[in-house]
C-alpha cells in the first residue's frame, strides 16, 4: 500500500492525475474501516489531509463556501454557516457522534455518496454546487446532479471536490425542517432524513417550497413534483395530503437491513404534511 | 476502647480496581506483551450444515511460517466437555453450523496469520439446514437423537384440568423473543503457552477459569496439575465468557503445544458475534384459568427454546425458564412443558437471565392479557397473586422467608408515580396537538439465586481465606470480576467477618494454580454462594486469631507477628470451607419437586415513555425499579449492575436483532447490532429493597441477573398505554408500530 | 518516518504509514490503555485526543497525525495521583469492567458543558454495556468542572514561568 500525501491543492491534483485509481483520503472515517478488512492491500491513497486551502470556510458575495476538508464539527460550530444554513449546521451535529465529527469531512461525506448521507437533504434544498477541480481546471456542478447512483457520483476522473458553495437565501424561509430518522438515538444511519424551506406570500399563498429526502432513492432527491404543487396555491389539510401522495413520483424507498419501504414512505409522508401544516416538530 | 474497624458492608465503598482501570493501568489479555508469540487465526465453516469433503493449502503461499493446528494435532479428546461432550473443538467432518472452527492458523504477524486463511480451500458437501424451532421440531433433519431435542421438562402442580373447569375466563397467549448478543466491550481472547515443566497454561478473558481447566484436561489428557488457567481482567461477560472461552483457550493452547511459542487468539468484533453464543430465542404458550376476581386458577404452559447446534448449557437454561415459567404468582394447578431443540446456527448459551427472561417476557404480558379480559388494573391483578411468605410454588417449594415481591411492588408503584401517569397519558394521548404517545408499563419478576436444585450440592464449591507470613490477608476464590465488583464485595465481606478494616484484605487472582474450586461466576451466586462461603472462612481465621493473638490486631504489622504462630513455619495459613447443603431443602431432579433454589430475588419495574407520532420511534423518559435482593454489601455496585441489566433489557426489546438468516447472523458488527447508547438510555431510579436471607452473607441473595429479566415486557405494556397496539415479540421496532398504526388506519 | 508527540513526548514512527494510530500507540508505543473493541469507529474504547480533539484512534491513519499532538488515558492522572474527573469516576462508580473508560475519559475530559443531557449527547459516541450509563453520567455531571480546571492548569503555569523568570 502506498500513502501520497500532497501538501497544497497543486500537488494533490497532480498527483491524482497520474494516479487516477488512488484513493482520496480525507477524515479516514469510512476508508480506515475498508483498510481493516483488507480491502486497500495493493492500493494507493491520496491523503488530502495536508492540502490547507481545502479545509477553510469563507464568505463570498454570493454566498458561503465550505472547503471540502471542513470537518462537521467545524460545520456544526461555524458561526455564518448556523446564521445562514442552519438545516446544514443540524445535519452536522447529526452525523455519528463527536469523534466522527471530528474526522469525516463534508467532502468525504459527498464523495462517498452513500444515499444515507447526513448532510445531502440540506445541501440539496440550499442547491448547493460542487466545486471540482482537476489538471484541466475547476467546474461548478449542481448538488442535486452531481451523484450518478449508489456510491456513485459525476466526478471525472483525476477530479476532486475542491470546496461546496451554497448560495445565500434572498429572503428568510417561514418554514424550515431538517429531521435525521435514524436507527437509535445517536450514532445511527438513517432510514429517512429531511430537509425542508418553505416561503410564504402576505397572501398566505406558497412562493416556493424545497423539500429533500436522503436514504429514499439511490441518491438524495428533491420533491419536485410535490414542490411544483404547492406551489402558489395555500396550504390546508387537504393540499398537505395531495403532497403526501405527490411525494411518491420522486422516491423509490427499498426494504433493506435497517427499515422497511411501508416505514420510509409513511414517515416521510408524516414528515412532509407536517411540515407543511406547521402542526408538531417543525422548526 | 475504640470500636473495631469494620470492613463496611452495607457501604457504597469504591471499587478496589478502579484506579488501575481509570489510569490503563488495568491489563486486559490483549494488554500483555508476549515475546516471540505468533497470533492465531481461526478458519471455520462456510455452510450451516453438511460435510466437509476436503480442505487444501494453496501451495504458493509460505505456510513454512505458519503453524497450522489441526484436530490430529488434538493429544486427548476432540471436543469440548462442558455439560455434554458434543462439540468438537476443531471439526474435520461432520458440519454442524456457520463459523465452525476447523482449524488454527499461527503467524507471528497478526494480519498474515487472517491472510492465511485466505489460502486455505474447504470443499463440502451440503446438505440442508434445520434453521428455525419449527423446522426442528417437525424432524425435518435429525441433527440429534431420534427428535432433534436436548432436553425437555415436565412441571406439574395439582390437576390443570380440574384447574381450568371452575374457570370464569381462560386467556390464551403465545409469546417469541430473539437472539440477543452479549456486546461485552472486549471482545473474546485468550494466550496460551506451555511452561519448561510441561504445564499447559491458558490466560484471558473468561469467566469460568474451572470450567476451561476441565475442558482443557480432557483435549490434552493431562493431570489436572498440568493444565493452569488464569482469568486476565476482564471487559465485560454477561455470560457470553462461560462457556466459549474454553473452545478459544483448546484452539490457543493446541498452537502453543505444536509450534512452541506462546500464542495470542485474540477475536474481532466480527468474529466474536458471528461464533460465539447468544440468548436462547424462545416460543412461550400460555393458557390461563382465572376467576372473576382475578385469581389464577391454572397455568398451563409450554416453552421451546432454540439451542443452536450443540447442547453447550441449553438444558440448564430451560431447567431455570421452566422453574420461573409461572412468573412470581401463585397459582394451584400449573403444568410447564418444555424443551430446547438443535438447529444449524451456532449453539446459543449463557447470557444475563439465563432463561429467566424469556420466561418472565412472556409470563408478564401474559398477566397485562388476562388483566386486560377482566378489566381489571394489571398491577392490581399481579399485587392478588404474587408470591408472599407460604406460598407454595409449582414445585412444591413454600417459601419460608425473604419474600419482598409485594413490597417491591408497592414501591415501585408508589416512586414511579404510576397509577398518576396512567390518568395524566390517556388525557395526554386525547389530545391533539402533542408530538408523541406517552405511556408507562409495570412488570414483576423473580430470580432463583445460585443453581438449581441440587446444583449447588454438586458444584460442592469451596473458597478460603489466607494468612501469609507477611501478614497480608487474602480471599481466594476462583470467582472472577467481570465489572461487576466481585472482588471489592468479597474484601467488603471478608474485612466485615475479620472485624478488619477493608484495605487488609486483598483478592487473589484468580488462577486455578492459587485458588480452589469456588465454581463458575454465574447464575447470581458470586455473591451470596461465594459470599458466604468467604464469610465462613474469614470466621475461621478470625477465630484463630483471637486464640493467638487474644483479638485480632488491627494493622499490617499485628497480623504479620500473629502470622508466626499461626502459619507455623509455612508461607501461609489457609483457612478453606465448602459448600454445605442446608438440611431442610431436598430436590428431586427426575421428578423436578422441592426447593428449586434456597432463595428467590424480586424486582418490579415501570418504564416511562413516549412514542414519537411522526416517526414512531420509542424515546425513554424515565425507569424506576425496585429490587429485593436481601441485602446490599455495596449499595453502589448494586444500583451499578442492576442500572446495566436494565439498560440491557431495554436494549432487548427495542433495538436489538441479530439478524440470522440461513443459519449465520447477518449483522455481526457493532454498527448493525445495534445496543443502546447514552442517548438511547433514560435516567433511571434505583431503589433497593432488602428482605435479609438467612443463608446469605449479611442477609444478601443473588442480584446480577434480575434486572434483565423483566423490563422488557415492561416496555411492551408501556408502548400499549400509550399506542393502543399489543405486540407479542420484541424488539418493538419503530416499523412495527407504524405497521399497526397503517393496518388501523388510525389518523395522526 | 512520521513524527508527532504522544503525551506530550515527541514520538516518532518508521513503519507503514497506514497502520492505524491505535496499533501504533498500543504495538510499537506500549501505551494499552487505548482499547480496541470494535476497529469501525463504533464503539469508542479506542478514543485519543488529536490536537486537543476527540477522535477514534482504529479510524487515523499514523500518517495523519505527523507533526499533531496525541494524548491518551495515561496522560490523566497516575493510580496514587488521580485527576478530578478520574475520582469523580472512582467515587459514583463510573467503571465497571473499565473496557470503555480510558476512551471514554478523553472524551470526558473534553466537554464543554456537563449537564446531564449535554453529557448523554457529548458522550453518546461511547458505548458502555456495563452500567447502563447512569452512574458514567453522574461521574462527569459531578467532577469539578473541565474548563475551570483547564484554566486554574493554565494559571498555575504561567505564575510557575513567572517565578522562574524571577
Amino acid at each position: 500500500m502506498t500513502v501520497l500525501r500532497p501538501r497544497d491543492a497543486a500537488e494533490a491534483v497532480a498527483l491524482y492525475a497520474a494516479r487516477p485509481a488512488a484513493l482520496p483520503l480525507a477524515g479516514g472515517t469510512d476508508l480506515l474501516v475498508l483498510w481493516t478488512t483488507g480491502a486497500l492491500n495493493g492500493r494507493t491513497v491520496l491523503d488530502l489531509s495536508g492540502v490547507k486551502e481545502w479545509r477553510s470556510i469563507r464568505k463570498t458575495v454570493t454566498g458561503l463556501s465550505i472547503g471540502s476538508l471542513a470537518t462537521h464539527a467545524e460545520l456544526r460550530g461555524d458561526p455564518a454557516v448556523r446564521r445562514e444554513f442552519p438545516l446544514l449546521a443540524a445535519a452536522a451535529a447529526a452525523v455519528g457522534a463527536e469523534q466522527i465529527q471530528n474526522r469525516g469531512t463534508l467532502g468525504g461525506n459527498i464523495a462517498n455518496a452513500s444515499p444515507a448521507g447526513d448532510a445531502f437533504p440540506a445541501l440539496a434544498v440550499y442547491e448547493a454546487a460542487v466545486v471540482a477541480v482537476s489538471r484541466k481546471g475547476q467546474r461548478s456542478i449542481p448538488f442535486c446532479e452531481f451523484f450518478a447512483g449508489v456510491k456513485k457520483t459525476n466526478l471525472a476522473p483525476g477530479e476532486l471536490i475542491a470546496s461546496v458553495v451554497l448560495p445565500y437565501l434572498e429572503t428568510r424561509p417561514r418554514r424550515q425542517l431538517f429531521r435525521k430518522v435514524g436507527t437509535r438515538a445517536a450514532m445511527s444511519i438513517s432510514k429517512t432524513a429531511a430537509a425542508g424551506l418553505l416561503w410564504v406570500g402576505p397572501d398566505r399563498r406558497v412562493r416556493e417550497l424545497r423539500f429533500a429526502l436522503g436514504s429514499m432513492a439511490p441518491t438524495v432527491r428533491r420533491l419536485r413534483a410535490a414542490e411544483g404543487l404547492v406551489k402558489g396555491k395555500r396550504l390546508g389539510r387537504e393540499l398537505a395530503a395531495e403532497a403526501c401522495e405527490l411525494l411518491r413520483r420522486d422516491v423509490s424507498p427499498i426494504e433493506d437491513a435497517r427499515s422497511t419501504a411501508e416505514y420510509r414512505l409513511h414517515v416521510s409522508q408524516n414528515l412532509l404534511a407536517d411540515f407543511l401544516l406547521g402542526t408538531q416538530g417543525s422548526h | 476502647m475504640p470500636r473495631p474497624p469494620a470492613g463496611k458492608v452495607g457501604a457504597g465503598v469504591a471499587r478496589v480496581d478502579a484506579a488501575l482501570k481509570l489510569t490503563g493501568g488495568a491489563k486486559y489479555i490483549d494488554d500483555y506483551r508476549l515475546p516471540g508469540c505468533l497470533h492465531g487465526a481461526t478458519l471455520r465453516t462456510a455452510i450451516a450444515h453438511g460435510r466437509i469433503r476436503k480442505v487444501s493449502f494453496d501451495p504458493a503461499f509460505p505456510w513454512d511460517q505458519c503453524c497450522v493446528a489441526r484436530a490430529a494435532d488434538i493429544p486427548g479428546a476432540n471436543n469440548v466437555l462442558f455439560i455434554e461432550a458434543d462439540q468438537p473443538l476443531l471439526t474435520e467432518d461432520k458440519v454442524m453450523h456457520p463459523m465452525q472452527p476447523i482449524l488454527v492458523v499461527g503467524h507471528p504477524d497478526r494480519a498474515q496469520a487472517y491472510e492465511a486463511l485466505k489460502h486455505i480451500t474447504v470443499e463440502y458437501e451440503e446438505e440442508e439446514p434445520v434453521l428455525t424451532i419449527a423446522e426442528s421440531l417437525a424432524g425435518k433433519k435429525l441433527l440429534r437423537g431420534e427428535d432433534n431435542v436436548f432436553k425437555k421438562f415436565l412441571i406439574e402442580k395439582g390437576s390443570v384440568e380440574e384447574g381450568f373447569a371452575p374457570a370464569d375466563r381462560v386467556v390464551e397467549g403465545e409469546y417469541r423473543v430473539p437472539h440477543q448478543e452479549q456486546a461485552y466491550i472486549e471482545n473474546h481472547g485468550i494466550a496460551a503457552w506451555v511452561e519448561k515443566d510441561g504445564t499447559i497454561t491458558a490466560h484471558g478473558s473468561l469467566q469460568c477459569p474451572y470450567y476451561v481447566h476441565k475442558a482443557l484436561v480432557k483435549i490434552f489428557a493431562r493431570p489436572p496439575e498440568q493444565i493452569r488457567v488464569i482469568n486476565a481482567v476482564t471487559g465485560g461477560a454477561f455470560g457470553g465468557k462461560e462457556d466459549y472461552p474454553s473452545l478459544i483457550a483448546g484452539h490457543a493452547a493446541l498452537l502453543a503445544l505444536k509450534s512452541g511459542r506462546p500464542v495470542k487468539l485474540i477475536y474481532d468484533r466480527h468474529e466474536d458475534m458471528a461464533a460465539t453464543t447468544k440468548r436462547h430465542p424462545a416460543v412461550v404458550r400460555h393458557r390461563t384459568a382465572v376467576s372473576r376476581d382475578g385469581r389464577l386458577l391454572a397455568q398451563d404452559l409450554v416453552i421451546i427454546m432454540d439451542g443452536g447446534a450443540f447442547a453447550t448449557c441449553s438444558g440448564v437454561v430451560l431447567s431455570r425458564g421452566t422453574l420461573h415459567a409461572t412468573g412470581p404468582y401463585e397459582c394451584p394447578n400449573v403444568r410447564v412443558r418444555s424443551s430446547v431443540v438443535a438447529t444449524n446456527t451456532p449453539p446459543n448459551g449463557a447470557f444475563r437471565g439465563f432463561g429467566v427472561p424469556q420466561a418472565i417476557f412472556a409470563a408478564e404480558l401474559q398477566m397485562e392479557r388476562i388483566a386486560a379480559a377482566l378489566g381489571l388494573d394489571s398491577v392490581e391483578l399481579r399485587r392478588r397473586n404474587a408470591w408472599k411468605v407460604g406460598t407454595v410454588t409449582s414445585t412444591g417449594q413454600v417459601l419460608k422467608e425473604s419474600v419482598g415481591a409485594l413490597k417491591c411492588l408497592e414501591l415501585c408503584v408508589q416512586k414511579s408515580g404510576y397509577t398518576r401517569k396512567r390518568k395524566e397519558y390517556a388525557a395526554w394521548n386525547r389530545s391533539k396537538g402533542k408530538p408523541t404517545w406517552r405511556g408507562i408499563g409495570f412488570a414483576l419478576c423473580h430470580h432463583g439465586a445460585g443453581f438449581t436444585g441440587s446444583g449447588e450440592v454438586m458444584l460442592a464449591s469451596r473458597a478460603a481465606v489466607s494468612l501469609a507470613k507477611d501478614g497480608r490477608i487474602k480471599v481466594l476464590a476462583a470467582a472472577t470480576d467481570l465489572g461487576q465488583g466481585a472482588a471489592t464485595v468479597f474484601t467488603q465481606i471478608a474485612a466485615q467477618a475479620l472485624g478488619l478494616p477493608a484495605a487488609l484484605v486483598e483478592v487473589e487472582v484468580p488462577d486455578t494454580a492459587l485458588v480452589p474450586n469456588s465454581g463458575p461466576t454465574v447464575a447470581s451466586r458470586t455473591t451470596m454462594v461465594i459470599g458466604r462461603l468467604i464469610e465462613r472462612a474469614a470466621a475461621g481465621l478470625k477465630a484463630e486469631l483471637v486464640k493467638a493473638a487474644g483479638r485480632v490486631p488491627q494493622d499490617r504489622a499485628g497480623l504479620r507477628k500473629a502470622a508466626r504462630s499461626l502459619c507455623d513455619g509455612g508461607p501461609a495459613r489457609r483457612f478453606e470451607v465448602q459448600y454445605e447443603k442446608p438440611e431442610d431443602i431436598t430436590w428431586d431432579d427426575q421428578l423436578y419437586r422441592g426447593e428449586a433454589y434456597g432463595v428467590f430475588s424480586y424486582a418490579a419495574v415501570a418504564v416511562d415513555l413516549e412514542v414519537d407520532r411522526l416517526t414512531y420511534e420509542v424515546k425513554l423518559r424515565k425507569v424506576t425499579t425496585a429490587q429485593d435482593i436481601g441485602k446490599a454489601i455495596n449499595p453502589v455496585l448494586a444500583k451499578g449492575q442492576i442500572m446495566g441489566g436494565t439498560a440491557q433489557a431495554l436494549g432487548w426489546a427495542l433495538l436489538e436483532y441479530a439478524d440470522f438468516r440461513g443459519g449465520w447472523m447477518r449483522n455481526s458488527q457493532l454498527t448493525n447490532y445495534l445496543i443502546p447508547t447514552f442517548a438511547d438510555t433514560p435516567p433511571m431510579d434505583v431503589l433497593l429493597v432488602e428482605e435479609p436471607y438467612s443463608r446469605g452473607p449479611y442477609g444478601a441473595k443473588g442480584l446480577g441477573e434480575m434486572p434483565m429479566d423483566l423490563s422488557a415486557p415492561a416496555v411492551v405494556a408501556a408502548v400499549h398505554d400509550a399506542t393502543g397496539f399489543w405486540f407479542d415479540s420484541i424488539p418493538v421496532l419503530p416499523e412495527r408500530i407504524c405497521a399497526e398504526f397503517i393496518k388501523a388506519e388510525r389518523p395522526l | 518516518m512520521i513524527a508527532f508527540t504522544v503525551n506530550g513526548r515527541k514520538r516518532s514512527f518508521k513503519g507503514p504509514p497506514f497502520k492505524r494510530l491505535l496499533d501504533v500507540l498500543r504495538e510499537d508505543f506500549g501505551l494499552t490503555a487505548t482499547k480496541e473493541g470494535c476497529g469501525e469507529g463504533e464503539c469508542g474504547a479506542c478514543t485519543v485526543l488529536l490536537d486537543g480533539k476527540p477522535v477514534t484512534a482504529c479510524l487515523v491513519p499514523v500518517c495523519q497525525a505527523q507533526g499533531r499532538k496525541v494524548e491518551t488515558a495515561e496522560s490523566l492522572g497516575r493510580p496514587g495521583r488521580l485527576n478530578p474527573l478520574q475520582r469523580s469516576f472512582q467515587e459514583n462508580a463510573g467503571v465497571q469492567c473499565g473496557f470503555c473508560t480510558p476512551g471514554l475519559l478523553m472524551s470526558a475530559s473534553r466537554l464543554k458543558k456537563t449537564d446531564p443531557e449535554a453529557v448523554r449527547v457529548g458522550l453518546a459516541g461511547h458505548l458502555c454495556r456495563c452500567t447502563g450509563y447512569m452512574h458514567i453520567v453522574e461521574s462527569v455531571s459531578k467532577a469539578p468542572s473541565p474548563l475551570r480546571e483547564r484554566s486554574t492548569a493554565a494559571l498555575r503555569g504561567r505564575r510557575a514561568l513567572a517565578r522562574r523568570k524571577r
